[in-house]
């Protein structure tokens, strides 16, 4: 187990590593960023830049210094907005992007799993076609065409929800829905074929013919084993939630993290989109681990074979 | 001695995509208190079949039980609920699966899947369960009883896994035990371990073994009786004995000269030729007739009579027909 | 001789007479016949395909995207890009089919010319994940060893990076344009089909005829050629199939939040971006086209590619 965990947290540093000096080559080369001749407007902001990125320094030293910066969650100011860092910015949007985020994707999973295994226990039924009908549906709506019809028949043309803001429960069930539909449906879709497929197995046929009940054998047999290739998911899935957020939030006009970033593109705030992307990427790459982790407690094959990768 | 199970004229039946399976199509057997039988056949006669319908296993949809009874200690099965189906099931009937690889959950522990059976069925307390699970190890040969229980399957080797699924159906104490090719997945010389293990059990305990296989070696060593099952149907039944000296059906016949014995000397192995009949539309006369050195054309048109040789000993053949008799004397000679 | 009534199977009408006592004729004709011809691979499965109605569905309905994809613009007596502000939010009518948008546009017109940016991203964009999954995957798989192990944990290392924010880093530096965004997409979008390859490659490499033309001295890039790819086939159609919609997505995704194609040019995204604005005011036609469409084209390619997955590989079926 502890191999097997060592070996996850080195993939996961040489990815990390992989992106920031990714980024920091990127922003190198294109005219316009901080790094380059071009000026910000205000004199303020320039001098800020100059500190942060010690521009006067030779490529190899900024580099290094903007490895230490990063290590110490210093992503430097903002080109556009005076007086403002990415910190600052990342402090008062990003508990809101990651509210919304958790919400949906508790919203996903539970009912994505739920709606999984009605279809495979009925399979074939009409449950199950319903269901796999609704979850192809689910994948092939893009969540920012759902979220915009959304408010155009929830809000604009019945008032059930409110249109926009972040201020009560109600806001939160359009952008949460529109964000883990996709999710949801990709999460009833694996549940209910690894479900199927675990259903044939001689470990369920054993259980039946030890007499257990029905109910018993599904969560106790069936379910375990049914659920693992889902938490293999999980972290695309969060990706997919998590990007999902910039198009909501802008859509919704919620002040989360996603908005920042969407304006900053639009403006080309490159210390924002790179302080941004930088610590979205370490953030998913470190649930990427967890659940990583997380897959190798529940299945105890792992622990035995260190190497498991593929 | 007395029977505890009476298998009659059982039907089983698969609806499926391309048309209506008659996978059993009257099957006849019985089994006395401690007695081995072993039912004989090549992959898709209908033996796993039949073993599943007596547990009443068969997925239903696609499967059904369409006709015959299965009697067990006076209960017929075939008509029970499946809420008594479930106390029958692991406590009265135990069944032991091909593959230890498959039959246990890589996610429990050796310990859950022991006890589970008997936490479900007796109203015994958690250090009980233990106890019992710890004799069961025991019992089958498991090294280290202690230890294996918080083990999971995959750090256990093959023939120690099957020793499991064999302690696992042994728990509540069964009276049938149903084993479908226990062995076939096994190394060879595991094979004959798992075989000492089961004479050993029967002497224990007294459990009646239903065997199921395709492997006539394994047979030789433990049944006392055999059922050779052909086409969804039960050609021949007779002591061992019987079947391996005096057996009378070409089928049987035939599957005797395919396989290695040491006291054959020189002879060389006989194949069947062909395949057996397609059951979506099976013949209406002998199912193998197709195969069968003697086919007469009476074979292909009529279901042979079931003729009793001795009170054990029974065989579904035209060849024992007067008629056929006198034919295959005329005809010695030019018949090979 | 009495006939057979095979309609009772299980019944024999026919009396047991002395007469039927003779030995059968050995008919080595019939034993031989094969009760149906075979059919190829391919054949087998178009048949299967066929009987899908969800997947003839989604198949139909791409023809006539990309017929109107390709002639929708042409037919139509607009321009894309013609503006025309006082009338725009029109309803849809005789002169404007699908309604105008906010700068007076004819939405038709649009949602064609933006049919044409979503097909040609997503097949680009799947042709090359497959083209540079195949020659990965394919050598990784094919010399395993330590050459395969070393292959895979650089595709191990890059399937950890958040795709789309790859992408967006990628946009914000290369500029947003058509190239761009296929590049970008096609820069980590090809990690995917590489692992699927490679599975398929390990699976079959060691398969009987494989290794019968090795024996027989077949050149490594031969064998990969001859047997492996035509093997590999199934798996990487279906693949491409689900790879197109994800791809449409990204770009639609892209052009929403201003990094795709640029309006004033029509992309069912930047269509939808657009649209924001009038659906508060109750115009729905600007956002029923290009949420429709998008929608069900990736509809069309998910249900097409899960009908070819049954349909290439039977054992899958569930």
């Amino acid at each position: 187990m502890l191999r097997y965990i060592l070996k996850r947290l080195l993939i996961m540093l040489v990815t990390l590593w992989i992106i920031v000096t990714l980024t920091f080559v990127l922003m190198v080369s294109i005219p316009g960023s901080p790094f380059n001749s071009e000026r910000a407007t205000n004199e303020a902001v320039q001098a800020n830049l100059e500190a942060h990125y010690n521009l006067d320094e030779p490529y190899h030293i900024q580099y290094m210094l903007y490895l230490k910066s990063i290590v110490t969650f210093d992503f430097g100011p903002s080109i556009k907005q005076p007086n403002q860092t990415v910190n600052d910015l990342l402090g008062r949007g990003f508990p809101v992007s990651f509210e919304l985020g958790m919400v949906s994707i508790i919203f996903a999973v539970i009912s994505g799993i739920v709606l999984g295994i009605l279809a495979a226990l009925k399979h074939n039924g009409m449950i199950d076609y319903l269901a796999m009908t609704f979850a192809v549906l689910g994948i092939s709506i893009p969540n920012f065409v759902l979220a915009t019809m959304l408010i155009q028949q929830l809000a604009v043309n019945v008032e059930i929800f409110p249109v926009a803001t972040w201020d009560s429960p109600a806001h939160m069930i359009l952008p949460v829905i529109a964000l883990g539909t996709t999710p949801m449906a990709i999460i009833a879709r694996l549940t209910r074929s690894t479900m199927l497929e675990v259903l044939t197995q001689d470990y369920i046929k054993m259980a039946r013919a030890k007499g257990l009940s029905p109910w018993k054998i599904i969560v106790k047999h069936a379910l375990r084993n049914a659920l693992m290739p889902v938490v293999t998911i999980m972290g695309t899935l969060l990706a997919g939630i998590l990007t999902g957020t910039f198009v909501i939030e802008e859509i919704f006009a919620i002040p989360g993290m996603g908005q920042y970033f969407v304006e900053s593109i639009n403006q080309r705030d490159y210390p924002v989109i790179m302080g941004t992307t930088v610590f979205y990427s370490a953030f998913l790459i470190v649930m990427l681990f967890l659940v990583d982790i997380a897959y190798g407690i529940l299945d105890p094959r792992i622990k035995m074979n260190s190497k498991g990768g593929d | 001695m007395e029977k505890i199970l009476e298998v009659e004229n059982l039907h089983v039946t698969f609806t499926t995509y391309g048309g209506t399976v008659k996978a059993v199509r009257g099957v006849d057997f019985h089994l006395h208190r401690g007695e081995t039988l072993a039912i004989v056949g090549e992959s898709g006669c209908g033996k796993s079949v039949t073993s599943n319908a007596i547990m009443r296993l068969i997925p239903d949809p696609p499967g059904k039980i369409s006709a015959g009874t299965i009697t067990f200690q006076g209960k017929d099965l075939t008509k029970a609920p499946e809420k008594e189906m479930r106390r029958i099931r692991g406590v009265d009937i135990s069944m032991i699966f091909q593959d230890p690889m498959t039959a246990l959950n890589p996610t429990l522990t050796i310990g859950t899947q022991l006890m589970e059976g008997l936490r479900e069925h007796r109203n015994i307390s958690g250090d009980e369960a233990k106890k019992r699970a710890l004799e069961m190890l025991d019992l089958v040969g498991i090294p280290n009883p202690e230890e294996r229980l918080k083990q999971y399957p995959h750090q256990l080797s093959g023939g120690m896994r099957q020793r499991i699924v064999i302690a696992i159906a042994l728990i509540c104490d069964p009276d049938l035990l149903i084993a479908d090719e226990p062995t076939t997945a096994l190394d060879v010389t595991i094979q004959a371990q798992i075989l000492e293990l089961f004479e050993k059990i029967q002497e224990t305990t007294g459990v009646a073994i239903i065997l199921i296989t395709h492997d006539l070696g394994v047979v030789a060593k433990i049944a006392d009786r055999i059922a050779v099952m052909y086409a969804g149907k039960i050609i021949e039944e007779g002591t061992k004995r019987e079947i391996f000296y005096e057996a009378e059906h070409p089928y049987t016949q035939g599957l005797l000269k395919s396989v290695p014995r040491l006291d054959m000397q020189g002879e060389a192995l006989t194949p069947i030729d062909g395949t057996p009949p397609d059951l979506f539309s099976p013949p209406i006369g002998c199912p193998f007739t197709a195969r069968c050195p003697f086919a007469m054309e009476v074979c292909d048109k009529v279901y042979p009579e079931h003729s009793s040789l001795t009170e054990t000993h029974s065989v579904d053949c035209w060849m024992q027909d007067e008629r056929a008799k006198q034919l295959l004397a005329a005809s010695a000679g030019t018949k090979n | 001789m009495a006939s057979v009534d095979t309609n009772q199977p299980d019944r024999s009408p026919v009396e047991v007479t002395d007469d039927l006592f003779r030995w059968k004729e050995r008919d080595k004709e019939a034993a031989e016949t094969v009760s149906r011809p075979s059919l190829s691979y391919w054949k087998d499965a178009w048949q299967r395909l066929r009987k899908n109605k969800l997947a003839m569905g989604g198949l139909i309905f791409l023809i006539f995207l990309t017929l109107m994809a390709i002639f929708g613009p042409i037919i139509s007596p607009h321009d894309v890009n013609e503006q025309d502000l006082p009338n725009q939010y029109q309803p849809p009518s005789a002169e404007h089919w699908f309604g105008t948008d906010s700068a007076g546009r004819d939405v038709f017109t649009r949602t064609w010319y933006g049919a044409r940016i979503s097909l040609f991203v997503g097949l680009m964009a799947a042709l090359i994940d497959v083209g540079i999954g195949i020659i990965y995957g394919g050598i990784s798989g094919y010399k395993g060893g330590r050459t395969d192990s070393s292959m895979m944990r650089i595709v191990e290392i890059l399937y950890g990076l958040p795709y789309l924010l790859i992408v967006i880093l990628l946009l914000v530096v290369l500029g947003p344009s058509l190239a761009t965004i296929i590049i970008a997409l096609s820069v980590t979008g090809w990690v995917g089909m590489a692992r699927i390859v490679r599975g398929q490659v390990l699976q079959i490499k060691n398969y009987e005829f494989v290794l019968a033309s090795q024996s027989f001295g077949a050149k490594t890039f031969r064998i990969i050629r001859k047997n492996l790819l035509p093997n590999t086939m199934g798996p990487i159609i279906v693949s491409l199939t689900l790879t197109v919609p994800s791809a449409i997505f990204a770009e639609a995704f892209l052009s929403f939040i201003g990094l795709g194609i640029q309006a004033p040019h029509a992309s069912w995204g930047v269509m939808t971006n657009d649209a924001l604005g009038a659906i508060l005011s109750g115009d729905w036609w600007v956002l029923f086209a290009p949420a429709f469409f998008i929608s069900v084209t990736m509809f069309a390619f998910n249900v097409l590619g899960d009908g070819l997955q049954d349909a290439l590989d039977p054992k899958l079926r569930k």
